[in-house]
């Protein structure tokens, strides 16, 4: 990372107040309407709807509990991680092969390759979840939990292939060479040398990959009846649910996804970065 | 007049000092060089003179004006970076009329400058390609010419030709020389080459630890090191030192032979010699067993061994020696310096 | 080692992978916007899709949200990437809190705004309390679809202004801090450092960043649904309209179809306009 210009000298101190105050504005931007959702969530369900609303919660477990033991919403949920989870083992699997094979060789295709999985990015993907409904039904996949995993690893494979070929290249290939003149073969000297080195990295583009599923609520609506995901399930119950459940809702959703942004925010810019050219 | 005053200077990066007090006045239009290893400080020590890092204490004057306290547009100087620094997404010609585009120079004034600049430093059929599109010797060119077409009092230079090639370097060195004595202005130049130092400086300051051993003309750098490190950093191959010790007032006696030496309450010194310094004489006081014979073609380099002290001799390219000769040698008694093991100064 | 064969085997599965759920599936849509359950081709679907009475609504609320949603998006990531980079202190830690809605998913971002825009909800709550409205407001009725329009504004720029961010944070990395000092030297003082360093040098990033962000932007569906429910008709919801509810899944391609083919427009839109000769990059 760069450090940006060194402003040692002519910072006044006007510019340094409207520097931290700016800073701390933006801080507040994101996190107090975080802070709002999870108050709400930890609020009774009488306090949820009562006016004027106090800022603090009450710490009350009630809408929560009557989240969790909601029609439903237990189904959802362990549909929601069996989802991510497939989706996080297969997008790793697939794309991390693709990932080695772009950065340790030169050959014809590459390009071709390269091309294919930057448009994706240029495709409106949840999209897809059209004829994939349709394709599913034709081969009884449809409202699966293994069919929703497909669509989602489409989603996030793109970046698996992107992350892991950065990690890659970003080990230089002489330590395989060494590993192979010192009696490994190309298996054994990825996995003693070249996997230790990238474990964190591909563990945080399985993190990525889940919390993409975990997110994602078009495809899942689309997709899904009985094997509702938690998105697909909170989407299909706006219309009737009560406001303290659709707010522990959206608290369940939004706490682990905080919790795994936390883990991978050092690879958040490795990720984009390569993404970028 | 652009006369650089820089008083008591000092910079630390939290524990680290990088720079103590250092005191150095570079007169006008003179081509002062900044010389030392890396770490040395030389690097600080120029960005502190461009405004690019502010110094912990002490004071930078330029022309006479306090400027310490100045955002860098308003020194007076313009900067070669080691890397060029030659914006990517700006034509050559535009590099050059950023600084005059800042100054916002009228369009005949810019047309003028940054041909006269490029016409100077050779570029001028390049003026519309991109960086990308230029070779390291070009891209070193045009921050050369982006340099000069600011006309500023000051020139500072961080390692300007450590990325070129060594033939390229050789060619640079003599055409930036030229120029910059034509062009006024004052310069700082910071290289650890000492070769480069030699052949372009008016003066060298030689530095070490964050400080400014010494600080005077080539010749009386090589000829007269002030300091031990300044002998053995300058000159390839180094200055060869033996341990002398005091017989009597003036008389000191080196690896078993007497010289005559300055007087000093001290009982010991470290005497010094440069390798071309030597002569080879039947009667030479000095005996030392060649170890290693490197022709080198213009000359021949003997590395002996006196006293097991570490001994290079260098000696005509028709002598005749081989491992194991011992060779008689009679310094040139006017070369002779000594030095203060203690505090590594010269006496 | 079966050096030649190697690298094709090990892009094979993730290449197969592609073609069948990302290429095939979008030549099956657009099969299945023109052509019947026969297979005879036509445009009734198209036809269908246009003539609904909410068509054009969608469609401009859609474009409408774009425009107004992302270039506030690009100025406060440009200033969020800039303070970052000028940071000495603390970068690490806000970095995290400003990435954090990355990990939102938009039906949470819609829920927590939700939270603060519905009746009984904390902006009420503080306007009241501060004793600025008598009783509280209804925000997001039906009758008042600028309010929605402004909910959602807020949401989407809370929620994915941090992918922008992270974009222009790892491009602002790759430009060496030569140029800055070069610059400064020269004369350039902060804001010039900006327009005449930073902005131009940053374009291949932002090129990045602004096709993804105005993709996913015409792909705004679950903050609207969260927020307005079907009082502020989008795109998306229009497809997920006719595929699940009315199990209409030609007219719902259709409208897929559209959706792609704004995207496309603006990608190459942006691509051209946003261009960076070869020679003049980084």
């Amino acid at each position: 990372m760069s450090t940006a210009p060194n402003m040692v000298v002519g910072q006044s101190r006007v510019a340094r107040w409207a520097f931290n105050g700016s800073v701390i504005v933006l801080c507040l931007w994101v996190l107090v309407p975080i802070y709002l959702l999870i108050a709400n969530a930890l609020s009774a369900p009488s306090e949820v709807t009562q006016f004027p609303k106090k800022m603090v919660p009450s710490f009350d477990t009630e809408s929560v509990e009557f989240f969790l033991y909601f029609n439903g919403v237990g189904k959802a949920l362990w549909s929601s991680v069996q989802v991510a989870f497939l989706t996080m083992v297969m997008s790793i699997l697939i794309g991390a092969p693709a990932g080695y094979s772009l950065s340790r060789f030169d050959f014809r295709g590459k390009n071709a390759f390269r091309i294919l999985v930057l448009m994706t990015r240029a495709f409106p993907l949840p999209l897809l979840a059209l004829p994939m409904a349709i394709m599913f039904i034709r081969v009884g996949l449809d409202d699966t939990v293994f069919g929703l995993a497909l669509v989602h690893t489409t989603l996030a494979l793109p970046f698996a292939v992107l992350i892991t070929f950065s990690l890659f290249s970003g080990i230089p290939i002489e330590l395989e060479e060494a590993a192979w003149t010192l009696g490994c073969n190309r298996l054994q000297a990825f996995f003693k040398v070249i996997f230790p080195l990238v474990l964190p990295g591909i563990t945080a583009s399985a993190i990525f990959a889940f919390v993409v599923s975990w997110n994602e609520v078009f495809a899942a609506a689309v997709l899904t009846i009985e094997h509702r995901t938690l998105p697909a399930f909170l989407l299909q119950s706006l219309d009737v649910a009560p406001l303290h459940l659709k707010f522990a809702g959206g608290a369940v959703l939004v706490v682990p996804a905080l919790i795994f942004i936390f883990f991978v925010r050092k690879y958040l810019f490795a990720m984009w970065g390569i993404a970028n050219r | 007049m652009a006369e650089i005053q820089i008083k008591q200077v000092a910079k630390s990066f939290g524990k680290f000092e990088a720079l103590h007090s250092i005191d150095l006045t570079i007169t006008d239009q003179e081509f002062l060089v900044l010389l030392g290893a890396s770490g040395c400080g030389k690097t600080t020590l120029l960005r502190i003179i461009a405004g690019l890092e502010t110094a912990t204490s002490g004071e930078v004057h330029i022309g006479g004006k306090r400027i310490d306290h100045l955002p860098p547009k308003d020194r007076g100087i313009s900067m070669v970076f080691q890397n060029y620094a030659v914006f990517p997404h700006l034509t050559v010609y535009e590099n050059i009329a950023f600084g005059l585009r800042m100054a916002k120079l009228d369009q005949a004034e810019v047309d003028r400058r940054v041909n006269r600049t490029a016409t100077l430093m050779h570029i001028e059929q390049l003026l519309q390609r991109y960086s990308g599109q230029l070779s390291g010797g070009q891209r070193q060119r045009v921050a050369v010419a982006r340099a000069l077409a600011t006309e500023p009092d000051v020139i500072l230079m961080d390692e300007p030709l450590s990325n070129l090639d060594a033939l390229l370097r050789m060619e640079m060195r003599a055409e930036l020389k030229g120029i910059l004595a034509e062009s006024n202005t004052t310069t700082v130049y910071v290289t650890h080459d000492q070769v480069e130092a030699m052949s372009m400086a008016d003066r060298i300051a030689i530095m070490q630890g964050g400080d400014i051993i010494q600080a005077a003309t080539p010749v009386e750098v090589y000829r007269n090191p002030a300091a031990h490190f300044v002998g053995s950093f300058i000159g390839n191959p180094p200055m060869n030192f033996l341990p002398a010790k005091k017989v009597s007032d003036g008389l000191w006696t080196v690896a078993g032979a007497q010289f005559d030496g300055p007087s000093s309450n001290k009982n010991e010194l470290n005497f010094a010699i440069r390798p071309e310094d030597l002569l080879l004489s039947d009667n030479g006081p000095l005996q030392a067993k060649v170890t290693l014979v490197e022709p080198l073609g213009s000359h021949v380099l003997a590395s002996c061994n006196i006293e097991n002290n570490l001994f290079r001799v260098v000696l005509e390219s028709d002598t005749s020696i081989s491992r194991g000769d011992v060779l008689n040698l009679k310094p040139m008694p006017d070369r002779v310096r000594w030095f203060d093991p203690d505090n590594q100064l010269a006496v | 080692m079966q050096s030649r064969a190697l690298p094709y085997l090990l892009l094979l599965p993730a290449t197969l992978f592609l073609l069948l759920f990302f290429l095939y599936p979008f030549v099956l849509v657009a099969w299945q916007a023109f052509a019947t359950d026969e297979g005879v081709l036509t445009t009734k679907y198209f036809d269908k899709m246009i003539s609904h009475w909410k068509f054009e609504k969608a469609l401009t609320y859609t474009l409408l949200l774009a425009l107004v949603v992302v270039p506030i998006q690009v100025a406060l990531s440009l200033l969020m990437a800039t303070l970052v980079a000028s940071m000495k202190k603390g970068r690490d830690i806000i970095l995290y809190i400003w990435t954090i809605p990355l990990g939102i998913s938009d039906l949470a971002a819609g829920l927590i705004w939700l939270a603060i825009f519905e009746q009984t909800g904390f902006l009420n709550s503080i306007l009241f309390s501060t004793g600025i409205i008598d009783e509280p407001m209804t925000f997001l009725g039906y009758q008042d679809k600028g309010m929605i329009f402004l909910a959602v504004v807020l949401a989407e720029v809370w929620r994915a202004t941090a992918i922008m961010l992270v974009i222009l944070v790892a491009g602002i990395g790759l430009i060496p801090k030569e140029y800055y000092e070069a610059a400064q030297v020269y004369g350039a003082n902060t804001w010039q450092r900006f327009t005449k360093i930073t902005l131009p040098l940053l374009k291949p990033s932002l090129q990045t960043a602004l096709i993804l962000r105005v993709i996913l932007a015409f792909e705004v569906f679950a903050v609207v649904a969260a927020l307005g429910g079907t009082n502020l008709p989008v795109l998306m919801g229009e497809v997920y309209n006719r595929q699940f509810e009315l199990q209409d899944s030609h007219t719902a391609a259709a409208f897929a179809m559209l959706i792609l083919l704004i995207s496309i427009i603006s990608t190459v839109f942006f691509m051209w306009t946003l261009r960076t000769p070869k020679e003049a990059s980084l």
